[in-house]
C-alpha cells in the first residue's frame, strides 16, 4: 500500500509540474470547460448483496475480449486467496476485470467486489493523455487508440482507480490496456456488455446511467436496513458510468472514499484544448514523464542523451 | 428418497436454465394443482436445464415466495404488495411471462422509462431465478454451488477454461501458492 501511495504522490507532482509548465506557455489557449460527459450514456449498477463470487464476468470477459487463458481455470476460487504485493488481484493486460472477496466482520459471509474501468464521466485518463488516445463515446464507453498511444503511461497514472495496464510484449509499441464496456462489439450496437450478461445474479445491471441511479435509490429505499445509503460512482471523480451498491461502508470492501467529488483533472482540464500546443513540446515532455515514471529508464535516458550530447560535441 | 434428493440437488439450478412451464389456465390455484416437476431449460447453454423438483418446494414453502401475487395468495413481495395485494391470481404464473428473457436488450430498456417507477427493476428471468432461489438457499442452507443445481454443459467447460490444471510456476499470477 504503501508503494503505491507514494507511487501517486509522486505522480501528482508530475502531472502538477507537467501542467504548470504547459500552462505557462499556453495562456492564450481556450479553456476545455465544456466537456461534461453524456447524459444519456449507458452504465452499470453493481450491486454487492447480490454478487455470489461466481467469476462468471470473468471468464465472459476474457473470451470476449480474447485475452489470454488464465493460469487457473475461473472455476478456481483458490484466487480470492491471493495477495499480490501485499494486494488483492487487480486488473491487467491479461484480465480487464477481477473478482475479489472481503471478509467484513459485521456479516457472517463474504463479499464479493467486481473491479474493471469505471468508464468516468470526464475520466482522468482522457483527460491527462497528451495525444488524446482515449475516448469518452457517447454511449458512455472510455475507449482508447492503441496506435497513437505513445505508451507515456500518464494515463496508468492519472486514473483514480488503477485502472489502466500496459502490455509489454512489444518493447517499441506498448499498448494500453483495459476494459472497454465491450464497446466494439456489443456497447455500440446496443448490447449488454459480456460480464453483465453472464453474471447469474443480476449483480451487474446494464441500463442508461441516470436510470441507474433511480433504481438504486430505489433499492436503498425500498429495502430499509440492507443497504448503506450511497451509490458510489454517483458523484465520485466528477460521477462514473459504473456506480455500486453495498451493505457496508465502502472502505471495507475496497473502495477508495477519499477520491474527490470533482473530476480528478478539473482544475488541468486546459489540457484537451492544449493537445496541438503539446505536440509541439511533446518531446520535451516525453522525456519529463519518463524521468519520473522509473528510475531504472531515468538512467537508460540519461546514458542515453549523454551518448547524444557527445555525439553531437 | 435417494431420487428425491437427487432431484432436488439438480432441481436449485436457477441460473442459466429457464422458463417455468406451468399448465396454462389454471383457474384455482393451490399446491395441488401444482406440476410435480419443471423443467427449466429455456436459458441453459452453459449449464444443462434444471430438473425443479416443485412438489417438494411445495412443501417447504409457500406459493408466494415465488410466484408474488399471481397465485392469488397473500402478496411477501412489499413491492408488489404496493398494488397487487387485491389482484387475484394471474392467467399465467410461469416466471418467464414476467421476468424477461433479455433483461438488457435495447428495446425493453426503452419500457424503463416509463413513468410506472415500481417496475423499473424488475430482474430479467435469470437474474429472477437465482435471486430467489440463492437468496432462500442462502438463508435455509439449500444448495448454493453453481454446480449443485446444474452442472456445466462443454460451452460452460469451455468459457470458464476447466481444463487448466493449475501448477505454481504456470501463468501471470507470480504469486501463486
Ligand atoms: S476508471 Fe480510470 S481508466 Fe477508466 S475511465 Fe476512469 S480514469 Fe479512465
Ligand atoms: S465491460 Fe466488457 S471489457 Fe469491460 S469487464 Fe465487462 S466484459 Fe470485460
Ligand atoms: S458474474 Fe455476477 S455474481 Fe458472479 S462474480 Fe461476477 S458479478 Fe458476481
Amino acid at each position: 500500500m504503501k508503494k503505491t501511495v507514494s507511487r501517486r504522490n509522486f505522480l501528482k507532482g508530475g502531472l502538477a509540474g507537467t501542467a504548470a509548465v504547459a500552462v505557462l506557455k499556453n495562456k492564450e489557449s481556450q479553456a476545455a470547460h465544456d466537456f461534461e460527459g453524456y447524459p444519456e450514456g449507458m452504465g452499470v449498477l453493481v450491486d454487492l448483496t447480490r454478487c455470489v463470487g461466481c467469476r462468471s464476468c470473468e471468464a465472459a470477459c476474457n473470451k470476449e475480449q480474447g485475452l489470454p487463458e488464465p493460469a487457473k481455470p475461473f472455476t478456481d476460487y483458490s484466487v480470492f486467496d491471493e495477495i499480490h504485493h501485499g494486494q488483492k488481484r487487480r486488473t491487467d493486460e491479461t484480465a480487464y476485470t477481477v473478482v475479489n472477496q472481503y471478509d467484513v466482520p459485521e456479516l457472517d459471509h463474504p463479499l464479493f467486489r467486481k473491479i474493471q474501468c469505471n468508464h468516468c464521466q470526464e475520466p482522468a485518463c482522457l483527460t491527462s493523455c497528451f495525444v488524446n488516445a482515449y475516448t469518452k463515446t457517447p454511449e458512455g464507453a472510455v475507449i482508447y487508440n492503441s496506435k497513437v498511444c505513445v505508451g507515456c503511461r500518464t494515463c496508468m497514472i492519472a486514473c483514480p482507480f488503477y485502472i489502466p495496464t500496459f502490455k509489454y510484449s512489444s518493447a517499441f509499441n506498448p499498448r494500453i490496456m483495459k476494459c472497454i464496456f465491450c464497446y466494439d462489439t456489443r456497447l455500440k450496437d446496443g448490447k449488454p456488455p459480456a460480464c453483465v450478461e453472464a453474471c447469474p445474479q443480476e449483480a451487474l445491471t446494464f441500463g442508461k446511467r441516470t436510470d441507474l441511479i433511480d433504481m438504486g435509490r430505489q433499492r436503498i429505499r425500498n429495502t430499509p436496513g440492507k443497504y448503506v445509503d450511497h451509490i458510489y460512482g454517483e458523484k465520485e471523480v466528477g460521477g462514473t458510468a459504473w456506480m455500486y451498491l453495498s451493505s457496508v461502508s465502502f472502505d471495507k470492501v475496497g473502495f477508495d472514499t477519499h477520491v474527490p467529488k470533482e473530476p480528478i483533472l478539473n482544475s488541468v482540464k486546459d489540457f484537451l484544448a492544449m493537445v496541438p500546443m503539446v505536440l509541439t513540446i511533446w518531446p520535451g515532455l516525453f522525456v519529463g514523464f519518463h524521468l519520473l515514471a522509473t528510475r531504472k529508464e531515468n538512467i537508460k535516458k540519461q546514458e542515453q542523451e549523454n551518448d547524444e550530447k557527445e555525439e553531437q560535441a | 428418497m435417494q431420487t428425491r434428493k437427487k432431484i432436488l440437488r439438480t432441481a436449485l439450478a436457477l441460473a442459466i436454465g429457464g422458463v417455468l412451464t406451468t399448465p396454462a389456465q389454471v383457474w384455482t390455484m393451490d399446491a395441488d394443482d401444482a406440476p410435480e416437476s419443471v423443467t427449466i431449460d429455456s436459458l441453459a447453454t452453459l449449464y444443462v436445464p434444471v430438473e425443479f423438483d416443485h412438489a417438494l418446494h411445495v412443501e417447504i414453502t409457500s406459493c408466494e415466495q415465488c410466484h408474488h401475487h399471481t397465485t392469488g395468495g397473500e402478496v411477501t413481495d412489499k413491492n408488489c404488495a404496493r398494488c397487487h395485494t387485491t389482484s387475484g391470481e394471474a392467467d399465467v404464473v410461469s416466471c418467464g411471462e414476467c421476468h424477461e428473457s433479455d433483461r438488457f436488450h435495447e428495446k425493453y430498456l426503452k419500457t424503463l422509462e416509463a413513468p410506472e417507477l415500481y417496475h423499473i427493476d424488475k430482474p430479467g428471468l435469470k437474474g429472477a431465478y437465482h435471486l430467489n432461489c440463492v437468496g432462500c438457499h442462502q438463508e435455509t442452507g439449500g444448495p448454493t454451488g453453481c454446480q449443485d443445481c446444474h452442472t456445466m454443459t462443454e460451452a460452460g467447460e469451455k468459457l470458464f477454461d476447466t481444463h487448466i490444471k493449475h501448477s505454481p510456476a504456470k501463468g501471470h499470477s507470480a504469486t501463486g501458492h
